[in-house]
């Protein structure tokens, strides 16, 4: 099936365009662009799948995976009314639990970051080069790797202060930001490398202090770079389930992640199933929005950050 | 944060002095309210490093010199005390017999196994109870005394009064802050814990459950420091200490139920070389667990590259919509699409077996759960391949595929003698990191298969990582072992370490390229 619906799209097009000069144009087109066609629409079809099967499963009325099809049968807002009146089914807390946690996270992470990047960027001094190739290192040791470590450093500062101990959003977001210099330390330097020194320097016979260069100046300069940061770094808090789901256990204080998890367990009810996808569907419309319309960046940070590895 | 401006050269605003002082403002109350907890528990080293850290802050902010350190502070503050020393504190937890049965100190180990012979005396206190568990996962009876209602939380470790608990009409705990309630449901099901656990009050005296309500007698037991071992008076049995192992043994090796925490030395490792119950096992996850970051950084990158090349192609048309459309799995929430996928792979119900007219049971054998977390991970990974595999195609200097075309090389021969290389040299530090990833790839078995299958009374599934292992250890169903599940942290640490190792290679063989 899918592979009949991927041999007709070339033809249908091949019907239509340039006619070139030589003698087939058809056979050349299909050299030259007709595979590239191909390729890319099965790619699509295997791409595509899942989203289709979600954006049916969310509008399917009954909700169950059986009745659930790639193309939807029947169509009713149902399951988006239960995300925010089943009572067992707090998508609004969770959904608010998430940003509550992600935004101020990255945006601290994001600050912190850039704070470090103006440093090793700007100054010379002992230890710089070390501590870059450090700052690389740790990069390859996600937090979570030092679980049951964090598990227990957050019980016993539970034990001191209860605000920010396990069970709590603060202790979670302490959590996120430990890892804010690792992530995007390297790529916002080799941004603000590429911001002329010779602008810091006529500032600074200005009378401008440090501080007034790097929240004045580099800092606006800085804004895609610094965009890109946050929005990949909230992407990622958002998308954390270990620590998440080890540090806020009470339903009413999940986050997403954690939260959309238990719809699917296997001991809830199989209508949820329904629920669930509108769940992701609507989760799904924050990040698509943003990475749509940021396409280009996100394409040129990604291979920006693949030079400096 | 810290945003505070501070002076070069004796030049500041008025604003950024305004600043600055209210932020050391905010540093100094933040150092009052932290420092009063510490002060009330006298936990003097803790109220040592604290006064650490401010100072070094004051200093930092308060010199003109080092201006860099301005900058650098907080981030790293930051990452020694939520990345190094959790990095550091594993190790010295692998190193130990710290979980479940081995949580408390020696002294409270023997307060605890003399309590569990509590018997009851006429006239003893009584209370009544209900169980949670701590903050720390800690098994805690919640007791309200009938004499007078007030409200303990009671360990093996000891009793504390708890002051804002909620309690119902007959005065049962209902809630507590730090504490998880059990219901019902929980608490038959683990009753066995229950009936095990003492609370030590005194030399001899303790808590113990009996029924639907708990009493506190004196003990039969009396520990005796001249043999190290505690002795029952009633049954005549003796528990001889083991300080290695942080047990109390009987003669015929029986441990007593509560233990301590020890260093245990390299044992929780040695398990993993010498124990064949345990080595076949770890040995089949690590070799899976390469595999599969091995598989799926193949899968995602032929799939990626193959589509950039099919799209490297200004004059096709159509290619921004493909473009978009393919980053749309990208832009999608991995976690949910995870669940998702999870779902389809359902044998009775799923679209997999749907849309190919299958009935296989994805889940049941430890190869078709391994195909699927594969499959799934490759349709996850593939745009990020096809998006770095894009941008390093067209920044590929074209005049080295023009030589190669002017020398007769076309199609198959310029892409694997000039492209893919070129392309490999690029992108080799970015394929080893998403080795490193996916080799730690916690939420895509999670998520997917939560390591299944498992075969009866295995403790390790068959599409389990290590990283799932571990935490399954420290955190599943069954009792924790955090030293062990240490153990395997850093056994991923090193693994991860020499990927760097070989990353840095790369690197800088890379800068000797370009420069």
């Amino acid at each position: 099936m899918t592979v009949s619906q991927v041999r007709e799209k070339p033809e249908v097009k091949g019907a239509s365009p340039l006619p070139r000069r030589g003698k087939s144009p058809f056979v050349k087109w299909v050299g030259e662009f007709g595979w590239r066609h191909l390729v890319a629409v099965a790619v699509l079809v295997f791409g595509l799948v899942p989203i289709v099967y979600v954006v049916s499963a969310a509008f399917n009325p009954n909700g169950t995976l059986s009745s659930t099809s790639l193309l939807p049968t029947s169509f009713g807002f149902g399951n988006f009314e239960k995300l925010f009146t089943d009572p067992n089914v707090p998508f609004g807390r969770w959904f608010l639990n998430s940003l509550v946690i992600a935004v101020p996270a990255a945006f601290i992470s994001i600050f912190i970051s850039s704070l470090a990047a103006y440093a090793f960027s700007r100054f010379r001094f002992r230890g710089r080069r070390p501590m870059l190739l450090f700052l690389l290192l740790i990069q390859m040791f996600p937090a979570f790797l030092s679980v049951v470590a964090l598990y227990l450093i957050f019980g016993s500062i539970g034990e001191f202060y209860p605000v920010a101990g396990l069970n709590t959003k603060l202790g979670l977001m302490l959590v996120y930001m430990g890892g804010a210099l690792g992530v995007s330390t390297w790529l916002m330097k080799g941004f603000f490398d590429t911001i002329p020194k010779e602008l810091d320097e006529a500032a600074t016979i200005d009378g401008a202090t440090h501080a007034q260069i790097f929240f004045g100046m580099i800092l606006p300069l800085a804004a895609p770079i610094i965009a890109i940061s946050g929005i990949l770094a909230f992407v990622g808090t958002m998308n954390d389930f270990i620590l998440a789901s080890l540090f806020l256990t009470d339903r009413p204080e999940m986050t997403l992640a954690v939260g959309l998890k238990t719809l699917t367990a296997d001991n809830s009810p199989a209508s949820y199933f329904g629920i669930f996808a509108a769940g992701t569907l609507l989760t799904s419309v924050l990040t698509v929005a943003v990475f749509m319309s940021l396409q280009r960046y996100i394409v040129s940070g990604l291979t920006g950050g693949a030079v400096k590895g | 944060m810290l945003e505070q401006r501070s002076r070069t050269a004796g030049s500041a605003t008025a604003a950024g002095l305004i600043i600055k002082i209210a932020v050391l403002a905010v540093v100094a109350a933040l150092a009052v309210w932290a420092a009063l907890p510490l002060i009330a528990a006298e936990a003097w080293w803790g109220l040592a490093l604290e006064a650490a850290v401010v100072a070094v802050l004051y200093y930092v902010y308060l010199q003109r010199r080092a201006i860099q350190l301005k900058y650098l502070v907080p981030g790293t503050l930051l990452l020694i005390a939520f990345q190094i020393l959790p990095v550091i504190l594993t190790i010295g937890t692998s190193f130990s017999n710290y979980g479940d049965g081995h949580r408390v100190d020696k002294e409270q180990a023997v307060e605890a196994i003399i309590a569990a012979g509590v018997q009851q005396t006429p006239g003893g206190a009584t209370y009544l109870f209900a169980v949670g568990e701590s903050s720390t996962g800690e098994l805690t009876l919640l007791l309200t005394d009938q004499r007078d209602g007030s409200t303990w939380a009671g360990t093996e470790a000891g009793l504390t009064e708890l002051d804002d608990a909620t309690v119902d009409a007959s005065g049962r705990v209902t809630a507590a802050p730090g504490y998880t309630v059990w219901d019902l449901a929980e608490l038959n099901e683990r009753q066995a814990e229950l009936a095990e656990l003492a609370v030590p009050t005194g030399d001899d005296s303790g808590i113990k459950v009996q029924g639907l309500s708990a009493f506190e007698g004196t003990s039969t037991r009396s520990y005796d420091e001249a043999c190290d071992c505690i002795a029952d008076a009633a049954t005549g049995t003796v528990w001889y200490a083991d300080n290695e192992e942080g047990s109390f043994l009987t003669e015929d090796g029986e441990p007593a139920l509560v233990g301590w925490r020890v260093d245990i030395g390299a044992d929780n490792y040695l398990d993993v070389l010498t124990d064949p119950d345990i080595r076949g096992p770890f040995l089949g996850i690590f070799t899976w667990n390469i595999l599969f970051a091995a598989g799926s950084v193949l899968l995602t990158f032929a799939i990626g590259l193959g589509t950039a090349m099919a799209l490297n192609k200004p004059s096709m048309r159509g290619t921004k919509v493909y473009r978009t459309l393919m980053i749309l799995p990208y832009a999608m929430p991995s976690f949910a699409m995870l669940l998702v996928w999870a779902q389809m792979f359902n044998r009775d119900f799923g679209l997999v077996n749907d849309l190919f007219n299958l009935s296989v049971n994805w889940y049941g054998g430890t190869w078709s759960a391994r195909a699927m977390v594969l499959i799934a991970n490759t349709w996850l990974g593939w745009p990020y391949m096809f998006l770095i595999c894009l941008g390093a195609l067209q920044a590929l200097p074209s005049d080295s595929l023009e030589a190669a075309r002017i020398d007769g090389a076309t199609g198959v021969t310029a892409f694997r003698k000039i492209t893919l290389p070129l392309l490999l040299i690029a992108l080799t530090p970015l394929l080893i990191s998403s080795f490193a990833f996916n080799f730690n790839n916690f939420n895509a078995i999670e998520l997917l298969s939560g390591g299944s299958p498992f075969r009866a009374g295995d403790a390790v599934g068959g599409t389990d990582l290590l990283i799932t292992y571990a935490f399954r250890q420290a955190f599943g169903a069954t009792t924790a072992d955090y030293g062990f599940a240490s153990a395997i942290s850093v056994f991923i640490f090193l693994i991860v370490a020499t990927m760097s190792a070989v990353m840095f290679r790369f690197t800088r063989n890379q800068e000797d390229v370009y420069s």
